[in-house]
């Protein structure tokens, strides 16, 4: 065998392996989209009944707008951002998005003014700001692709703090944000920017409520401020799991499609090598023929 | 309003629907102390400790689950159980519980207070279930 038509083989046998692995990869993420779908599914009774709640609770208290989790602070001179990307690699431009989003948002906060202390959930975007050598009030990696709520409990306590600020009250931030991805089908995900803190919904629940139907007058223990004193971190951690949700469910979304990219990709390369091997091969035969055509002829001349 | 005479009935933990079915009454614990449902009761909002909540089955049959915080409504005979974390008796490693518990109850009894709860609760529910069989 001639030596380019064995280069050729050996290229080919490379990127069929390749390709083997990114199809394997392909079919693993599609699996676990539905997964993450189902787990979205699962999480959105404990949602509803939440909201519910909160809302009950906040049309009984004396007045929701002076809580310190829904009043706007007064001064605005600093902000959180919980930027949520992947912990690996090979997902197409899933988290440079979030990263950019997120590099956006804090341009636009800086631009106001105000400080930005970033949060960031999963490797790539960790080791993004720690190569940049900026400072990150907290970093979470190594369950991006299977989020838990223990994972966003760890988070939401950690957010809710940072808000609070020391025993004082000083040194709290201001707002919250959160860079996610949004899964809106298998083909589409957006990048999005959600303020968590302070909150608003509740506001808006209790308006769309009043026009409806009115809530049953709950006895509330120990009261109605204690209830909402308790509910309204579960939301912030209930907002923080399910915007880990649909990240998770939009990462391997992002994986598959560019995984799937990947092994058309190889079979292409995989086509044209063989034409090229096809050629080799001929090339080889018909300078065989002509040689021993050639010798023949200056044997019988 | 006609009185129906059962409870509907779901627990809902942050992650999944955990159980959800009909029963005669429901016995969970508040912060102002025990407080057991029954079919007709009035509209309640509750905050939940950590603790065993005990549902009796529409059928007679006693069961268990353990709730780690959260809260629960209670409307026209719809009971709703939202809690972060719960657990049915069967998910419940006695051992391990019984083992988290002899260390948090090692390791000191003021820092580990939630732990000693937590471990306290299963082991409740998890013995319970136990019994039952």
């Amino acid at each position: 065998m001639g030596a380019q038509l064995r280069v050729f083989r050996r290229r080919i046998r490379s990127v069929q392996a390749t390709k083997k692995i990114t199809k394997a990869m392909e079919l693993i993420a599609s699996s676990r989209i539905v997964k993450a779908q189902q787990r979205l599914d699962a999480s959105m009774p404990y949602l509803t009944q939440l909201v519910d709640a909160v809302s009950a609770a906040a049309s009984h208290a004396s007045d929701v707008s002076k809580h310190p989790l829904t009043a706007k602070a007064a001064k605005q001179e600093s902000a959180a951002i919980l930027v949520i990307t992947a912990d690996r690699g090979l997902a197409g431009a899933y988290s440079t998005n979030a990263i950019k989003e997120g590099e956006a948002l804090t341009r636009n906060l800086s631009e106001k003014g105000m400080k930005v202390i970033p949060f960031v959930v999963g490797r790539k975007g960790v080791s993004y700001y720690r190569f940049r050598g900026r400072a990150m009030g907290g970093e979470y990696t190594g369950f991006t692709d299977q989020p838990t709520y223990a994972d966003a409990k760890r988070i939401g306590e950690d957010l809710l703090s940072a808000f609070h600020g020391d025993e004082a009250g000083a040194g709290g931030v201001d707002e919250i944000h959160v860079v996610y991805t949004q899964f809106v089908n298998m083909g589409t995900q957006e990048t999005r920017v959600r303020r968590i803190l302070p909150l608003e919904v509740v506001d808006e629940v209790v308006e769309t409520t009043e026009g409806g139907m009115p809530f049953p007058l709950y006895e509330f223990e120990p009261g109605p401020e204690a209830v909402l004193d308790a509910l309204l971190p579960r939301y912030i951690e209930q907002m923080v799991y399910l915007s880990l949700l649909t990240s998770a469910a939009s990462e391997h979304a992002a994986r598959r499609r560019a995984m799937k990219s990947a092994t058309d990709n190889a079979e292409e390369l995989i086509r044209s090598l063989t034409r090229q091997a096809n050629q080799a091969r001929q090339a080889e035969i018909t300078q065989e023929i002509s040689e021993i055509v050639g010798g023949a002829d200056a044997l019988s001349a | 309003m006609a009185e129906s005479s059962v409870l509907q009935v779901a627990v809902v933990s942050a992650e999944r629907l955990l159980w959800q079915g009909e029963a005669k009454s429901v016995v969970a614990k508040t912060p102002e102390g025990e407080i057991g449902i029954l079919p007709g009761h009035e509209p309640v909002l509750a905050l939940l400790l950590e603790s065993p909540l005990r549902i009796e089955e529409a059928d007679g049959s006693k069961m268990m689950v353990a709730v780690h915080g959260g809260f629960f409504s209670v409307d026209s005979n719809k009971v709703n159980v939202i809690t972060e974390v719960a657990e049915m008796a069967e998910d419940i490693d006695l051992e391990r519980a019984q083992a988290a518990l002899s260390r948090a109850q090692s390791a000191g009894e003021d820092e580990n207070r939630s732990a000693i709860k937590r471990a306290e609760t299963r082991i409740t529910v998890a013995g319970a279930a136990k019994g039952l069989r």
